[in-house]
C-alpha cells in the first residue's frame, strides 16, 4: 500500500483528530501528543457516523453519536455500543507532514 | 406557536409495521440537524472531568443515606414522612438523570466511575442496564421515530390514565418488575431483541437475574420481619418518588412532532431553577443534548448558550412548558394527529437533514 500525505503536522492539534477521504473511503487521522499519529476508518462501526466529530481522551476516540469509544493505536472497541473494532493503517511523521499508509 | 396536524395512525412497536414505513421513508439511522459550533468550542465543552460529578453524587449519596436514615429512625410516626419524601425523590427522580449520564459515559471522566453510578442508578430505576443501554442509543438514533424509538413517553393518542397513574409509578413499577424477571428467566422480547446484538444478550440476562435476586431477598426480610420497611427502603421509592422526574422529564418530547430529523422540533429546552438543575443534571437543556450528547451535564448551560440563536425560545418554566403541552394532549385524545411545532428564530439553520438510505 502506499504512503499518503494526509496533512501537515500543525493541521491536527494534540488529542485531536481531522478526518481523511481518499479513494471513496474515509479515515481519521489522529495527533495524540507531539509527532504520535494514528490512522483508522473514519466511520463508527456501530452506526456509520464520522468519528471527526468525536473526542479523543488520551488513546481512545469516543464517538460523538451514542459515545461508544475505540482504542485508537489497536482500533479495539472499549465501550459499547461500539462492539466491532476499527481498522487500522500505518502513520508516521516526516519533515512536518503526516503520513499514513492506506489503501 | 405553530400548531400543525396531518394525518396518520401509529403503531409505536419496534416490530410492527411502522418500523418499516421508518425504513422507507429514510428515517432510520439517517442524519439530523445540528447548530453547528466550532471544532475548538465544542472540544471546550465536551473537556471530561471528574470534579463535578465527584461533587454531585457526594451531595445525592449523602441526601439518600441522611434522608433514608431518618425515615429509619422515624419509621412508625408521621415525622418519617419528610424523610421518605426527600428519600424518594432522591432515589427515583434523581436516579434517572444520574443514569442517563453515567450510561453516556460523559459525567465522569474515569470510566469506572460512570459504569458504577450507572449500574447503581439502573438497579434503582428498576432498569435493565444492558438493555436500556441499548434503548437509549436508539432513541439517540431515531428520537421520536414511530417503529424506531423505544423510548417514546407521549404515544398517541395519550393513555392519560396511564400517565396519571405513573406519576407514582403504578403502572411502571409493575411492567417494570416484569420486565427483569422476564429478562431474568432468559427472555428477550422481540422488541429488545430488536436493540441488543447478540453478543449483549447474555450480559441483560444476568442483570435482570441480579436486580430480581435482591428484590426477592428485600421481599423476604419485609416478610420475615413483617415490616413494610425494607421495601419502603428498597424497590418502593421508584414508586413514591418518581413523581418529580415525570414533571420535570415527560416536557423533554411530549406534545412535540414524530418523525422528524431535527431536534429543535421534536425536542423541548425548558429553563428551571438550580436545586431542579441539580436534580435532573442539566437534562432541561434538551435540544442541546441530543444535538451534542459528547457535552457533560454540566457544560450544557453553556452549550446552550453557543447554540441559543439558532433553537427555539426555550420554555421560561416548567409551568410554561405544561401551560402548553396539557391542551395539546388533552387535544390529541380527539385528534391524536395534532401536536405543537415550535417557532425557530428567524436566520435559524435550514431544516433539510440528509435522510438515510438503509434498508430493514
Ligand atoms: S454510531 Fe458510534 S457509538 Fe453509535
Amino acid at each position: 500500500m502506499p504512503w499518503i500525505d494526509a496533512c501537515a503536522l500543525v493541521d491536527i492539534e494534540e488529542e485531536d483528530l481531522v478526518r481523511l477521504d481518499h479513494e471513496g473511503r474515509t479515515y481519521a487521522i489522529y495527533r495524540i501528543w507531539d509527532e504520535e499519529v494514528y490512522c483508522t476508518d473514519g466511520l463508527c462501526t456501530h452506526e456509520k457516523v464520522h468519528l471527526a466529530d468525536g473526542l479523543v481522551i488520551d488513546h481512545t476516540i469516543e464517538c460523538p453519536k451514542h459515545n461508544g469509544q475505540f482504542d485508537v493505536r489497536t482500533g479495539i472497541a472499549i465501550r459499547s455500543p461500539a462492539c466491532e473494532a476499527l481498522s487500522t493503517y500505518p502513520a508516521r511523521v516526516a519533515d512536518g507532514r503526516v503520513l499514513v499508509e492506506i489503501p | 406557536m405553530r400548531l400543525i396536524t396531518f394525518p396518520m395512525e401509529r403503531d409505536y412497536s419496534l416490530t410492527g409495521p411502522e418500523r418499516q414505513n421508518a425504513f422507507q421513508r429514510g428515517l432510520a439511522g439517517a442524519d439530523w440537524y445540528r447548530t453547528p459550533v466550532d471544532r475548538k468550542v465544542l472540544k471546550h465543552l465536551m473537556k471530561r472531568t471528574d470534579w463535578p460529578a465527584t461533587r454531585d453524587i457526594s451531595i445525592w449519596v449523602a441526601v439518600l443515606v441522611g434522608s433514608g436514615a431518618g425515615g429509619i429512625l422515624f419509621w412508625g410516626s408521621w415525622w418519617a414522612l419528610p424523610f421518605l419524601f426527600v428519600y424518594g425523590v432522591s432515589y427515583a427522580s434523581a436516579a434517572d438523570s444520574r443514569w442517563h449520564e453515567c450510561g453516556h459515559g460523559t459525567a465522569f471522566k474515569t470510566r469506572w466511575k460512570n459504569d458504577v453510578v450507572y449500574e447503581f442508578a439502573s438497579f434503582l430505576m428498576m432498569r435493565n442496564s444492558v438493555v436500556w443501554h441499548w434503548s437509549h442509543a436508539r432513541h439517540h438514533t431515531d428520537t421520536i421515530i414511530v417503529g424506531r424509538d423505544p423510548e417514546i413517553a407521549g404515544m398517541r393518542p395519550p393513555q392519560l390514565i396511564v400517565l396519571c397513574l405513573n406519576l407514582f409509578g403504578i403502572v411502571a413499577v409493575p411492567q417494570g418488575l416484569v420486565a427483569l424477571a422476564r429478562n431474568a428467566a432468559g427472555i428477550l422480547p422481540s422488541d429488545e431483541a430488536d436493540l441488543i446484538p447478540e453478543t449483549e444478550r447474555r450480559k441483560a440476562v444476568r442483570v435482570g437475574r441480579i436486580h430480581i435476586a435482591i428484590y426477592v431477598l428485600v421481599a423476604f426480610v419485609s416478610l420475615w420481619s413483617w415490616s413494610l420497611l425494607p421495601l419502603v427502603i428498597i424497590g418502593l421509592p421508584r414508586a413514591y418518588g418518581i413523581w418529580l422526574l415525570l414533571v420535570m422529564g415527560l416536557p423533554q418530547h411530549l406534545g412535540l412532532a414524530e418523525d422528524v430529523l431535527d431536534h429543535r422540533i421534536n425536542s423541548r429546552t425548558v429553563l428551571m431553577s438550580p436545586i431542579l438543575r441539580f436534580i435532573y443534571w442539566n437534562m432541561n437543556y434538551h435540544i442541546e443534548h441530543h444535538m451534542y450528547p459528547m457535552v457533560p451535564y454540566h457544560a450544557l448551560p453553556k452549550l446552550h448558550e453557543v447554540v441559543k440563536h439558532d433553537l427555539p425560545a426555550p420554555n421560561p418554566s416548567l409551568w410554561n412548558a405544561w401551560s402548553e403541552i396539557i391542551p395539546c394532549v388533552l387535544r390529541q385524545l380527539r385528534d391524536p394527529r395534532h401536536f405543537i411545532r415550535p417557532q425557530l428564530p428567524e436566520g435559524a439553520g435550514v431544516w433539510e437533514p440528509v435522510q438515510s438510505n438503509l434498508t430493514a
